[in-house]
């Protein structure tokens, strides 16, 4: 946001960043249309992608200019939005209370241990029997393991909080609620952002196997409808326009990391 | 509300301030850690009357349980057996669990400025916190303290973009800011460099000439404690109780120069011998525990 693209250009850091995308996409091109390898000659190549793509006419029905990618995008975004701003509150919530409470740490954490690991797979029959609308089973797919990353890493984060901080603020006079705003919260900030990272990219993995399933539209309904199409071209632009999704959210939840962590970005020299 | 003596922040309310005093009374002290069952004796029947005002330094070497007397005089601990008074009124007995507070305010040995938050921030936040008065009047007293010490500008700073001795100077700040009756001061120096270090002596020399608090000041520098205090208790090696106290008569306000006092070196040796005497003592232990 604020790097001007000049900046950015002149700046050798992003060479290698622009040189790795550049040999991926080379890479791609020679397995895909140069040397037409047996297992990927049904493939796409780059060339014929991006053509498409930014077609006025896509053969295939999908490009920039047409309304059904549009519609596909601002469904995902949304059900993403949606799911992620849940994780955030209630996985925060939750968090801070497991770190805070040793009492309610006792009582929930084994049962948030139990859920964790399962996968957001396999919660769809259960999403898709319980919840009275599809749209509801796929935002719950796309929240339930965005809310553990979210959940597990504020607790980290929590108990990372140096003892003495919370003996000095009790010195200064704190009551229990200014301990938790002034103390828990600013300092388990850093591992709740690390978490919401996380979170972030997790919600978009999830979404996918959401739309796929039970879904109506959407980039992941898209990839499963062309698959069953055969309309590879089509299955690639879905998966690049997630992938730049999911690169640019996350960037956006690192911005806003840094906007509430002023501190964090000020320190003096190198572990000053 | 202004903290005592100093600057014009005083305001009407000075006078015979309520709050003053700050005389501790230790009476017999024990407290025994007791972790898987393994007693760990950190203080025993330590006594020590502290007059309001008094600049007590307390050395011994290191382990000998220092910290853990300290830590029960700002509450963080119980105590196990023996009573403390502040001012007259219990403030520890045994079972029954006292809370800190701001009538006794911990520096502490690594730092404890809260890195999200600014100087000014830090400053405030015990007042803030504790609503005893309005946050912008706050602010001003803590940028009059800052002026009055020479930081000012540095208001805006998080902790992290200062140096360790400037972050020690507003700590002591944020303490003082409270109008606490005591100060608990525990090895505030330690791992500051020489010349930062004589920069800490007198901020805190000068600080002390004006408020004239009681200070509870723990180190392991002899130079340091005879150069500050108005009395040095050298305690014995763990279980910790005083084991010489050596009245300091050097005149105040003190500089550098009573460092070459022959009263100071005089006072150095003694303490020295006691000292040596125990750190001997803690040695062989150690070896009889590794034996
Ligand atoms: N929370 C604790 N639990 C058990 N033992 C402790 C605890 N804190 C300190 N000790 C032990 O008590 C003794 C005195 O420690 P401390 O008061 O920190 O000494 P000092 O500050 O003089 O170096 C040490 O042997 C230490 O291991
Ligand atoms: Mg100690």
């Amino acid at each position: 946001m604020g790097i001007s693209f000049k900046r950015w250009v002149t700046n050798p850091d992003s060479w290698g960043a622009v040189a790795s995308i550049f040999g991926f996409v080379l890479l791609w091109y020679v397995l895909t249309a140069v040397l037409r390898l047996p297992r990927f000659d049904k493939l796409p190549d780059p060339v014929a992608v991006v053509t498409a793509w930014l077609s006025p006419n896509p053969p295939d029905g999908l490009s920039i200019f047409t309304s059904v990618y549009y519609m596909d995008i601002l469904y995902s975004v949304v059900r993403v939005l949606v799911s992620f701003a849940l994780a955030t509150v209630l996985g925060v919530g939750l968090g801070l209370l497991l770190g805070w409470s040793r009492v309610f740490f006792d009582y929930a954490f084994p049962l948030v241990e139990t859920l964790r690991p399962i996968p957001p797979i396999a919660w769809i029959p259960l999403a898709v029997l319980v919840l009275p609308t599809t749209e509801m089973g796929v935002i719950f797919i796309t929240f339930i393991a965005a809310f553990f990353a979210t959940v597990l890493n504020t607790l980290l984060g929590v108990q990372s909080i140096d003892q003495v901080y919370f003996r000095a603020a009790k010195c200064l006079g704190s009551r229990p609620w200014d301990v938790f705003r002034h103390v828990v919260i600013p300092g388990s900030l850093p591992a709740i952002f690390t978490g919401l990272q996380v979170a972030m990219g997790v919600a978009w993995i999830s979404l996918v196997a959401g739309e796929m399933i039970s879904g109506q539209a959407g980039l992941g309904y898209l990839i499963y409808e062309d698959y069953s199409n055969l309309q590879f071209v089509n299955i690639v632009i879905g998966m690049l326009t997630l992938g730049l999704l999911g690169y640019g959210s996350s960037a956006l939840v690192r911005l806003a990391g840094k906007r509430l962590m002023t501190w964090e970005s000020r320190r003096r020299g190198v572990g000053a | 509300m202004s903290v005592r003596g100093l600057g014009p922040d005083a305001g009407p309310k000075a006078g015979p301030d309520a709050k003053a005093g700050g005389d501790i009374s230790i009476r017999e002290v024990t407290k025994i850690y007791d972790p898987d069952g393994i007693h760990v004796v950190a203080v025993e029947r330590c006594s020590l009357e502290i007059a309001a005002g008094e600049f007590l330094v307390v050395v011994g070497p290191s382990g000998c349980g220092k910290t853990s007397l300290l830590n029960v005089l700002a509450g963080f601990e119980d105590l196990t057996d023996g009573e403390i008074l502040l001012d007259g009124k219990p403030i520890a007995a045994p079972g029954r669990p006292v809370e800190p507070g701001s009538d006794r305010i911990v520096v502490f040995q690594n730092g404890a400025l809260f890195p999200w938050k600014t100087v000014l921030e830090n400053i405030v936040y015990g007042p803030m916190v504790q609503r005893r008065r309005e946050l912008g009047r706050a602010r001003q007293a803590a940028r009059n303290l800052l002026a009055q010490v020479g930081l000012e500008g540095i208001e805006g700073s998080y902790p992290a973009e200062l140096s360790s001795g400037v972050q020690r100077r507003v700590e002591i700040l944020r303490a003082l800011i409270n109008e606490p009756r005591v100060m608990l001061l525990d090895e505030p120096f330690r791992g500051l460099d020489a010349v930062a270090k004589s920069v800490m002596h007198q901020f805190l020399l000068d600080l002390f000439e004006r408020t004239r608090l009681t200070m509870f000041f723990i180190t392991h520098d002899l130079d340091e404690a005879i150069f500050l205090g108005d009395r040095v208790v050298v305690m014995t090696t763990r279980p910790c109780c005083p084991k010489l106290v050596l009245q300091v008569n050097l005149p105040r306000p003190r500089d550098h120069r009573a460092l070459g006092d022959t009263r100071f070196l005089e006072l150095k040796r003694a303490a020295l011998e006691a000292v040596h005497e125990e750190a001997l003592k803690a040695f062989r232990a150690g070896e009889r525990e590794l034996a």
